[in-house]
């Protein structure tokens, strides 16, 4: 009776996967202030603020760089992500389909959900690194890729199914998780942060400055790193969720928003969690080096239990929590599109299940930044597309929607504008020497170019008479 | 006046995650005494919010 209940309760989630969200249905400015500031105060924070001092950023960079970086992600949701959600209310996933056939979404979907996988997992291995200090874990280094030991597997399956099972009740329970969570969660950044400054001999707030240039940001790259410039910082901190906004992924949130000003509730997010988070978790991991006598070991887990404690730990742990949950709920999304029949907690079980494998690799928490800037550059090409076929393809005399309106499968304008942005991207990569950091910028517009032009060759070719109603 | 208790409970707490963190910063407090604040505190907010944190976004939905 009371299994029968729980597959009723699942059953009954209704995410409106394939229809606009109706009005009853819309959310608050605060659903999406807590969201932003719960999902973006997280797991990755306690990775991303130290890898930067791996990285041999300096003080100014860091600081300014951030700012800059963050307010570009603050437009980028705000003007291009949020006007268009309120308008068509559909997720990302069903927009796609419209514009470029079922057969082209079916592959977009598939690496969309593994790369969300994989971020998911990065997570639940951070969290890992928290739950394993009581069983004495041995923790992951910056050179670990494949996993250390028996122990860390069994600790990263016990946290994915956890972390599943919060998944599947869907966004509402993901929601109610990261209200609750996000603000005790922000407060334990800053509170470990101010806490530690006196061990790194920052007494007053004029030691701060001095101190963060010597021995905090002090522009030392640690072995196996690349070095970080100003323009890595910006470049990195406006696309770190590059997928979301250029890339529309967070169509599927802001279709629950009353207004596309509540795209500025992204505020919340990068300038609590990737301005004052990184910042605050990059002195933590420093105080950690220095006690350490530059320790390779890379454990946030561990980084904040050293500050704070318990409360630490447990910090970790539920950060992690809530970035893995809405990531798995999303990549649960995308595969659905390919599974539409299947219900959303079953297709839920198994994303859950893929991120978990993928969480006991030590490798995507070592090369987070790395894994961040391809999995953004990746599918940012559809988001273009989307915002092409929104705004310019009517004005243009051309087919909005065109796969359903012409009954395609495979929209080829959209697929050659992914194909050739991710070619010459590899290209510049390879030959021209530009990380993927900053290939994200030019990858937007190559593949917006190229989706208009094709597209006026495409339907004409198809439809030599005009637009299609 | 229950959710009054409640809530005043966890704000209390964030008060008690934040402020001893300045009080050490300030050399008032040894970092013992801080940690142990802020699992206290930690342990009052999640027994206390989840209460009225998603009655309150029900509420504004």
């Amino acid at each position: 009776m009371k299994k029968k209940g729980i597959i009723a309760q699942l059953d009954s989630v209704n995410e409106y996967e394939r229809e606009p969200i109706p009005k009853s249905k819309l959310k608050g400015l605060g659903s999406f202030i807590g969201m932003y500031a719960g999902e973006h105060t997280a797991g990755t924070e306690f990775v991303i603020g130290p890898l930067f001092v791996a990285h041999g950023v300096t003080a100014f960079d860091l600081v300014i760089g951030l700012l800059a970086g963050n307010l570009l992600a603050v437009l980028s949701w705000a003007f291009l992500t949020a006007p268009i959600a309120v308008k068509t209310r559909l997720t990302m996933y069903f927009q796609l389909e419209k514009i470029c056939g079922t057969g082209l979404v079916k592959v977009y979907n598939v690496v969309n959900g593994l790369m969300f996988c994989f971020l998911a997992g990065s997570m639940i291995a951070v969290s890992a690194t928290a739950v394993g200090i009581p069983f004495g874990l041995a923790m992951p280094s910056l050179t670990d890729m494949l996993p250390n030991s028996f122990g860390w597997i069994v600790v990263v399956f016990a946290i994915g199914a956890l972390t599943t099972v919060v998944a599947m009740f869907g966004y509402q329970q993901v929601s109610r998780f990261a209200n609750v969570a996000a603000p005790w969660m922000i407060l334990i950044f800053f509170a470990a942060a101010i806490a530690v400054l006196p061990q790194l001999g920052i007494n007053s707030i004029s030691d701060f400055w001095p101190v963060a240039n010597e021995k905090i940001w002090n522009g030392v790259v640690m072995a196996n790193q690349s070095k970080f410039t100003f323009w890595h910082v910006v470049f990195f901190a406006w696309f770190a969720n590059m997928a979301m906004h250029i890339g529309m992924s967070d169509l599927s949130i802001f279709r629950y928003a009353k207004k596309w000003q509540y795209g500025f509730s992204s505020a919340t997010g990068m300038f609590i969690g990737h301005y004052f988070a990184w910042i605050a978790s990059g002195i933590l991991y420093a105080l950690f080096l220095q006690q350490s006598n530059n320790s390779e070991e890379f454990a946030p887990g561990v980084v904040a239990v050293n500050a704070v404690g318990i409360a630490g730990a447990v910090c970790v742990i539920i950060a992690g929590w809530t970035t893995a949950n809405p990531t798995i709920y999303r990549a649960g999304l995308a595969l659905q599109s390919v599974v539409p029949r299947w219900k959303t907690w079953k297709v839920t079980l198994i994303t859950g299940l893929l991120t978990t494998i993928a969480a006991c690799f030590p490798a995507l928490v070592m090369k987070l930044l790395d894994f961040v800037a391809i999995y953004g550059f990746l599918l940012m090409p559809m988001g273009a597309v989307i915002f092409v076929d929104f705004y310019f393809m009517r004005r243009l005399g051309m087919t909005d929607f065109y796969a359903e309106k012409a009954g395609l499968k495979l929209n080829w304008a959209a697929a050659a504008a992914w194909i050739i942005a991710l070619i010459v991207g590899v290209l510049l990569n390879q030959f021209a020497g530009i990380e993927v950091f900053f290939l994200g910028l030019p990858g937007w517009f190559i593949a917006s170019i190229i989706y208009v032009v094709v597209s006026k060759f495409y339907q004409k070719q198809l439809h030599p008479k005009g637009a299609l109603a | 006046m229950k959710t009054t208790i409640l809530k005043t409970i966890s704000y209390l707490a964030l008060i008690a995650t934040i402020v001893p963190a300045v009080l050490v910063f300030s050399q008032k407090m040894d970092n013992d005494t801080n940690k142990t604040i802020m699992a206290v505190a930690m342990l009052a907010w999640f027994a206390t919010a989840p209460f009225w944190i998603n009655k309150k976004a029900a509420d504004t939905d």
